[in-house]
């Protein structure tokens, strides 16, 4: 804590441990070592439950017939798999991306599709070629935390809308709109999750997305649809995207880390023309192309397998652990948490008593053996203290449950000694982390 | 040194008939809240002594470490584990029962020292220097009130004063408490990370770390390093992200106060009856008083840690250190003539 001048008054000439401390970017700014960060390191471990990350569960993969079509790959096309390729990407994938997202009750041309590092590079392409310093991005709140950490390294300002039990609140868009406009600001798009939203587990309701639509058309702005999850619904056939009612004020971003492989890294951005263009510019500037070999074993494994037939199964496995973590949360958790139930995806959204910060009591969790994502993480601006992202789609049913369990313990202590101190009690550090502050499995 | 200096001749059988192996055994990891920092140390620590030319493993600690080293029986076993069960004394006592050579502290005086207010007595018995603290229970403060404990305690020692965890590491849990209304989350910040809270009167002036190490021929201070972290306070990310904190080796004291940071130093190390390596973190305030705020005995040895720092301001070479810190280990473990 050094605060007074040194015992004899010297210049300082100490070493910073890194040479180019004076030399980065103003977007690196937040970029630093994190004592959340550090305490996922423990998460990894097996004898800690994480409902942490969220990483896919891939077990039910058919390595066989996926090796086999790799193989295949290899003897057949070997030269061009293992060759750079379009920037734009594989052409027969992007018909075939297109099949895909017929589901959704999306129609869109091969030639309108980008496909991407995964859809987080497709956030990171939209944001490069819209985003200016300053210009504002409105995302529901939470929001994803690697597309937070997106907007924060190109130095946009988040503004966060408010969302329901229904999604995005419609009134609370136009008012949002409004607010920063009259602040003279220029809003770029609005980045929303509909289906199974990460980190909430909201889907958002039919009859709001055509009024979502509207204010967005009355105010011409351009909606970034990211839909990761949106066959990984449990009832039901997929929900309609936004894009399929507005080709020309929609980007739609999609990935198949959740149906297929997230190691492959392979997602894509549908967009209008001009847009496209550009993305494809952006993405040679980048990553001169989308690899190669992904691409084609994607598409290897779309044509070879019974994929819909895949995501069928994974769909039953994930409700299996969606209802386990619903189970465990009504039979464990202190009356005065609250939580959703979500109908697809990976995440359960969980309010947490007033007055304790799920940020200060991860400590405890990790020394309880269990770890979640404090809800600081998924909001710009310092809020979401007092809730927390739990995932179920990694964990068995057995160990969600006793994940919940140990949970519910470290919370009920958490709210003694909030009682003893003041549940008021502000917590430190609070500031600064948003993007960041997360399991490496979520920012990949 | 060569690898084969590793193993001595003649080294004792311990519980197992198996023969001592030659190689290195570097723990990194394990399930403290440090684990991230250890894996760091733990690497950096095993590519030195490759450097030197041992033959070095590196692992975490896990169920099936017992087994290993039953059946392995490496040369010697370097603990680069932070936080519990690394520096509460645990995995020491394992090893040991297990006869296998270790660097560091023996278990009884890592328990000592990695309790902050145990140690601060000890040394203060010394006639150290420590600041004025108290050490409290989460379950004083809600049997008794935690508003009247708490103004007792700002009474006491007034502010801004400091609170800690009583047992952790890498500033983990800690906080400047600046004023009253900042304690409550303070304190809720400390009692995360454990279930026992040291407040100490905070003491302002350069911050100094003081490695000691012992390569078998006697303790010895190595240059101090003065820390001046860019926010004033040197918290987890002040030391971990490389560029956040000027580090000053020698630091800038004159050659009084250079003596005495080391005696500090030195005398904490001997006191609390440490071996092979600590680091001693001090203040030097305004009036030229050295103030002893705790020891470590698995000091950090990451890019941003002071140890190896001030390893190379001394003129010496970090593989060569640990090497000698190994055989050191050896050396002790072997028969007596």
């Amino acid at each position: 804590m050094d605060n007074t001048p040194a015992p004899r008054d010297t210049p300082r000439s100490g070493t910073r441990l890194d040479s180019y401390v004076d030399r980065y970017a103003a977007r690196t700014a937040g970029m630093t070592a994190s004592e959340i960060r550090a305490l996922f390191a423990v998460a990894s471990r097996p004898e800690v439950v994480s409902l942490a990350g969220g990483m896919p569960n891939i077990s039910g993969l058919p390595l066989d017939v996926v090796g086999n079509a790799i193989g295949d790959l290899i003897a057949a096309n070997g030269p061009v798999a293992l060759q750079y390729g379009s920037g734009q990407g594989d052409p027969r994938l992007r018909e075939q991306i297109c099949e895909v997202m017929r589901l959704e009750g999306i129609d869109a041309h091969p030639d309108d599709v980008v496909v991407t590092v995964g859809s987080q590079q497709a956030v990171d392409l939209v944001t490069r070629i819209f985003c200016d310093p300053g210009d504002v991005v409105l995302c529901e709140a939470p929001s994803y935390v690697g597309a937070l950490g997106v907007f924060k390294s190109f130095q946009c300002d988040v503004v966060h809308i408010e969302m329901d039990a229904d999604g995005l609140v419609p009134e609370a868009l136009e008012q949002a709109i409004t607010t920063v406009r009259a602040a003279g600001k220029t809003i770029k798009f609005l980045y929303t999750i509909p289906n199974f939203h990460n980190p909430a587990g909201i889907t958002l309701a039919p009859e709001r997305r055509p009024q979502v639509l509207e204010i967005c058309r009355r105010h011409d702005i351009l909606v970034l649809e990211d839909n990761p999850y949106g066959l990984l619904g449990f009832d039901g056939d997929p929900k309609r995207a936004l894009r399929a009612d507005e080709a020309e004020g929609v980007i739609y971003l999609g990935s198949f880390s959740k149906t297929f492989s997230p190691g492959m890294r392979v997602g894509w951005a549908l967009a209008p023309h001009a847009v496209r263009e550009k993305l494809v510019l952006a993405q040679e500037s980048a990553t001169l192309c989308p690899p190669s070999f992904s691409q084609m074993a994607v598409s290897a494994y779309l044509t070879t397998h019974d994929w819909q037939g895949q995501i069928k199964q994974m769909r039953e496995m994930y409700r299996e652990r969606r209802d386990a973590m619903m189970d465990a949360l009504r039979d464990y958790m202190p009356a005065s948490c609250a939580w959703n139930e979500p109908d697809g995806g990976f995440f359960v959204w969980v309010t947490l008593p007033p007055g304790i910060d799920a940020k200060a009591m991860l400590p405890r969790a990790v020394t309880a053996r269990v770890a979640y994502v404090p809800g600081t993480a998924f909001f710009a601006d310092g809020f979401g203290s007092g809730s927390m992202r739990l995932s179920f789609c990694y964990p068995t049913p057995e160990r969600i449950r006793e994940g919940v369990r140990r949970l519910a313990g470290v919370l009920e202590a958490e709210m003694e000694l909030r009682e003893t101190f003041g549940a008021g009690a502000p917590t430190r550090g609070l500031e600064g982390r948003s993007g960041y502050d997360a399991p490496s499995s979520d920012l990949s | 040194m060569s690898g084969d200096d590793v193993t001595p001749s003649g080294t004792t059988d311990g519980p197992t008939s198996a023969p001592p192996g030659r190689q290195v055994l570097v723990l990194a990891g394990g399930l403290s809240h440090e684990r991230d920092v250890s894996l760091r140390s733990g690497r950096r620590v095993a590519e030195a002594l490759r450097g030197s030319g041992l033959e070095v493993v590196e692992r975490d600690v896990d169920g099936s470490l017992l087994a290993q080293l039953r059946e392995e029986r490496p040369a010697c076993v370097v603990p680069m584990l932070h936080g519990e069960t690394g520096e509460d004394g645990a995995i020491r006592e394992v090893l040991e029962l297990l006869s296998v050579p270790y660097v560091g502290a023996p278990p009884a005086a890592c328990r000592t020292a990695f309790d902050k207010p145990v140690a601060k007595a000890v040394v203060a018995r010394a006639g150290l220097d420590t600041p004025e603290s108290v050490c409290l229970p989460h379950e004083t403060f809600r049997e008794l009130g935690a508003a009247e404990v708490m103004a007792a305690l700002v009474s006491r020692l007034g502010l801004p004063l400091m609170v800690k965890p009583a047992r952790s590491g890498s500033a983990l849990g800690c906080s400047v408490v600046r004023s009253a209304e900042e304690l409550p989350a303070a304190m809720v910040g400390a009692f995360a990370y454990g279930d026992v809270a040291l407040l100490e009167r905070f003491v302002e002036g350069l911050e100094v770390a003081v490695p000691v190490i012992d390569d078998g021929s006697g303790p010895r201070a190595l240059p101090a390093v003065a820390i001046r972290p860019d926010g004033g306070v040197y918290d987890y990310t002040a030391r971990y992200t490389a560029g956040s904190t000027e580090f000053t080796t020698p630091a800038p004291l004159d050659a009084e106060l250079t003596a005495e940071v080391a005696r500090v130093a030195l005398t904490a190390h001997e006191v609390l009856g440490l071996r092979d390596v600590s680091r001693s973190d001090l203040i030097v305030d305004a009036d030229r008083r050295v103030w002893f705020l705790e020891v470590n005995v698995a000091p950090g040895f990451t890019e941003t840690s002071t140890v190896p720092l001030a390893i190379q301001a001394a003129g010496l070479d970090l593989g060569k250190v640990c090497a000698s810190l190994v055989q050191a280990a050896v050396a002790r473990s072997s028969p007596q003539e």
